[in-house]
């Protein structure tokens, strides 16, 4: 298999789901007559609101266009322009959220079918992510094996903010219908909302805050899902935290460990420390490159993550994280961008291989 | 009761001859009814019947035990009452042996300012502010204490405030991370103007009203708690900063305490990146938000942060600012930082003499 040196794996775009009329095609009778009758609202998210400067780039939006919803624009702005080879798409939408886990099943289910209609079909540089309804998780695993046939699709995609921790068994048929079929769980920055965004204590009175508290959500899930035992019960599975930011990571892992050689005994289910099973089965998108940008910097940031296997590359499109025509953070180390934007994909989504 | 023995690893304290300053001890009542000569019979008769009104599902204990007894030092248990209830004890293993100098009382007995029943609460506050000072500071005069208020309370926990604030044996307002809304919310506005217009700093030591302690519901190991701690002292920065108060106190100085310090490095960068692309939506602040982290926030080093190379340590604190940091030990908890093993990294002696004592005198006012 040939890569040309220049072109790029982008694991983590978002196109938009123009609104409810857009997935009612999709949906079973019952569910048709739901939304029509009742005219139910279009869903996009509260953690994405799409007029606030961080869903789109500025000089990416267009005027009266929800942000994403271009598979043209989305060529010029971000496939042509950043050299994908492949670019992975994330969508975001009410499914992911809604609080009858019926509907949110059936959303999802939509999203995906109208995904590889509208986007996959038209594009062959993308590949998908299956959204799956986290509320109910014995749907979200049919839902999986749907579309698993379809080897376009290369992950399960999750919000960061669930009902419950990821860990808990509740989400278990989860991991083990991904598993089966070798895709890998992606959890994305974005929450149901069901507990206030600042971790326990009330709302924050900014969206500032509640999209710069994300970090602490990830790090809640990793150490819910390292503690419960996921990685031992699920040993092929990779976990991939998409848009999740890096700056908190090392510091996030020498505290996961410190506790666990500290209070061990407790989950003795937990064989190996929280920092040696994220090196080996936790991945990261590289946008928002939420640190320094200063080479020093982020060589040092390497060292600390411990792994150049860790870090996939990403545009996080059309959110506004980055300015200019590539993606790649100033200062991020000549010698592993081949790793990060060809690699370390490829190893992280088996199924890229049978499809390249 | 066995007595610690230290390891003989790595020995970087060397700041004995002058003494050191500890910003987190934890004194502990004798016994359940150790608060009651500070409480009026009402509040006595009430906390015997209903005891408090608390946030969480077991009417006496703790829904996430710690992984010793009560989560203190096993051999911290004087011949009788809770650790850190005898002060003979706490000398002998603590103060003298390291020769603390100066050390801050973190009183975590009964919910304090966390319940629910915000009249018994006010009644608790007084009445654990005055116990410090009678069983702790009175008789030790290396320890101080801390104004213990109600923070949904705002007109009480002002009086408080202002009733201790010609006390120099009170050093700093304590108010657990723990809140009901982010601290930089309207409400909890005239304690922080309290505590700055009387040279308070804030002390946010763990603890309070965690809740969930997660957006994405609660844990369910005292190994995630442990964890999930933190993140309500990163909430709170955040809304300190975000809903303007550093900008509208800029003298207000706020201590975070035994919740870690090297994510602040990050948090300061991630907040400044987000303020670049959506600064508008808080106009009030002329500055990006890492300013005021390294203006207004101070940081207890226990438990301390080990990196896999320590060294990295020193990169790391200077990052955060050497001037920022204090060393707390925690007696007589579980994870207690023994000064003299604590830090695994060669620090210099300059930052020894910031880390171990002079930021501490500065930060609370110590002559």
């Amino acid at each position: 298999m040939h890569h040309k040196p220049t072109s790029v794996i982008d694991c983590d775009i978002h196109p938009a789901v123009p609104g409810n009329d857009a997935l009612i095609p999709y949906m079973d009778e019952y569910w048709q007559e739901q939304f029509v009758s009742r005219a139910i609202g279009d869903m996009d998210l509260a953690s994405y609101p799409p007029s606030v400067p961080l869903s789109c780039r500025p000089d990416w939006r267009q005027v009266g266009e929800k942000p994403g919803v271009s598979l043209a624009s989305c060529r010029e702005q971000a496939l042509d322009k950043f050299n994908c080879e492949i670019a992975i798409c994330n969508p975001l939408y009410g499914g992911q959220v809604a609080a009858s886990g019926l509907m949110a099943a059936e959303v999802c289910s939509a999203t995906n079918k109208w995904l590889a209609r509208e986007w996959l079909d038209a594009e062959p540089r993308l590949r998908g992510s299956i959204v799956v309804a986290s509320q109910l998780p014995d749907r979200a695993a049919e839902e999986i094996h749907r579309c698993a046939s379809d080897k376009r699709f290369v992950q399960v995609l999750l919000l960061a903010g669930n009902e419950m921790l990821l860990g808990r068994s509740h989400f278990w048929p989860i991991y083990e219908a991904a598993e089966k079929h070798g895709l890998p769980i992606g959890i994305h920055a974005g929450t149901m909302y069901r507990y206030p965004t600042s971790s326990g204590m009330g709302w924050p009175s900014t969206y500032l805050q509640d999209y710069a508290s994300g970090t602490l959500l990830f790090a809640a899930q990793l150490q819910s899902l390292i503690t419960e035992g996921v990685f031992a019960k699920f040993p092929d599975l990779t976990f991939v935290m998409i848009e999740a930011g890096i700056s908190w990571v090392p510091s996030f892992m020498w505290k996961s460990t410190k506790v666990w050689f500290g209070v061990r005994g407790e989950v003795p289910w937990v064989k190996r420390s929280p920092a040696a099973e994220i090196r080996d089965r936790v991945r990261f998108t590289i946008q928002p490159f939420d640190t320094s940008k200063d080479p020093v910097r982020v060589e040092k940031l390497i060292e600390h993550l411990g792994s150049e296997d860790m870090l996939l590359f990403s545009s996080d499109y059309p959110h506004w994280q980055f300015d200019g025509d590539d993606p790649m953070p100033p200062g991020f180390p000549v010698r592993l961008r081949q790793k990060i934007t060809q690699e370390n994909p490829l190893r992280t989504y088996p199924r890229l291989k049978e499809t390249v | 009761m066995n007595e610690t023995i230290p390891s003989p690893k790595h020995s970087v304290h060397t700041t004995s001859l002058v003494g050191i300053a500890d910003c987190d001890i934890h004194p502990e009542l004798k016994d359940r009814y150790g608060l009651h000569p500070y409480l009026s019979k009402r509040w006595r008769d009430h906390l015997d019947q209903y005891g408090e009104l608390g946030f969480e599902a077991l009417a006496g204990g703790y829904l996430y035990d710690g992984y010793t007894p009560l989560a203190l030092r096993r051999d911290a248990w004087p011949g009788e009452g809770l650790p850190g209830s005898d002060l003979a004890l706490m000398r002998k293993q603590h103060l003298d042996p390291n020769n603390v100098v100066f050390g801050v009382l973190e009183p975590m007995v009964t919910l304090g300012n966390g319940g629910r029943n915000l009249d018994l609460s006010n009644a608790l506050c007084t009445a654990i502010n005055d116990w410090q000072i009678a069983e702790f500071v009175e008789p030790e005069d290396r320890l101080r204490a801390s104004v213990m208020v109600v923070p949904d309370d705002a007109v009480s926990a002002v009086a408080e405030i202002e009733k201790r604030a010609m006390d120099a044996r009170f050093v700093q307002v304590q108010i657990f991370t723990g809140t009901t809304e982010p601290l930089g919310h309207r409400r909890y506005r005239p304690i922080l103007e309290a505590a700055a217009h009387h040279g308070f700093p804030i002390g946010m030591h763990v603890g309070g009203r965690l809740g969930s302690r997660t957006a994405s519901g609660w844990p369910s190991y005292y190994s995630e708690f442990h964890l999930y701690n933190a993140f309500a002292a990163q909430t709170q920065i955040m809304s300190l900063i975000l809903d303007g108060v550093f900008e509208q106190l800029p003298s207000l100085k706020v201590i975070i305490i035994e919740s870690g310090c090297t994510w602040s490095i990050g948090l300061g960068e991630r907040l400044d990146m987000l303020w670049q692309r959506m600064g508008s939506e808080v106009a009030n602040l002329k500055h990006p938000p890492s300013h005021y982290l390294h203006q207004n926030i101070y940081f207890s080093t226990q438990p301390v942060e080990e990196p896999d190379n320590p060294e990295e340590l020193n990169d790391l604190f200077e990052q955060i600012g050497w001037d920022r940091l204090m060393y707390a030990s925690d007696y007589p908890h579980w994870d207690y930082d023994d000064p003299r093993y604590a830090f695994k990294a060669r620090i210099s002696e300059e930052h020894k003499a910031l880390l171990f004592r002079e930021n501490a005198k500065k930060v609370y006012r110590i002559l």
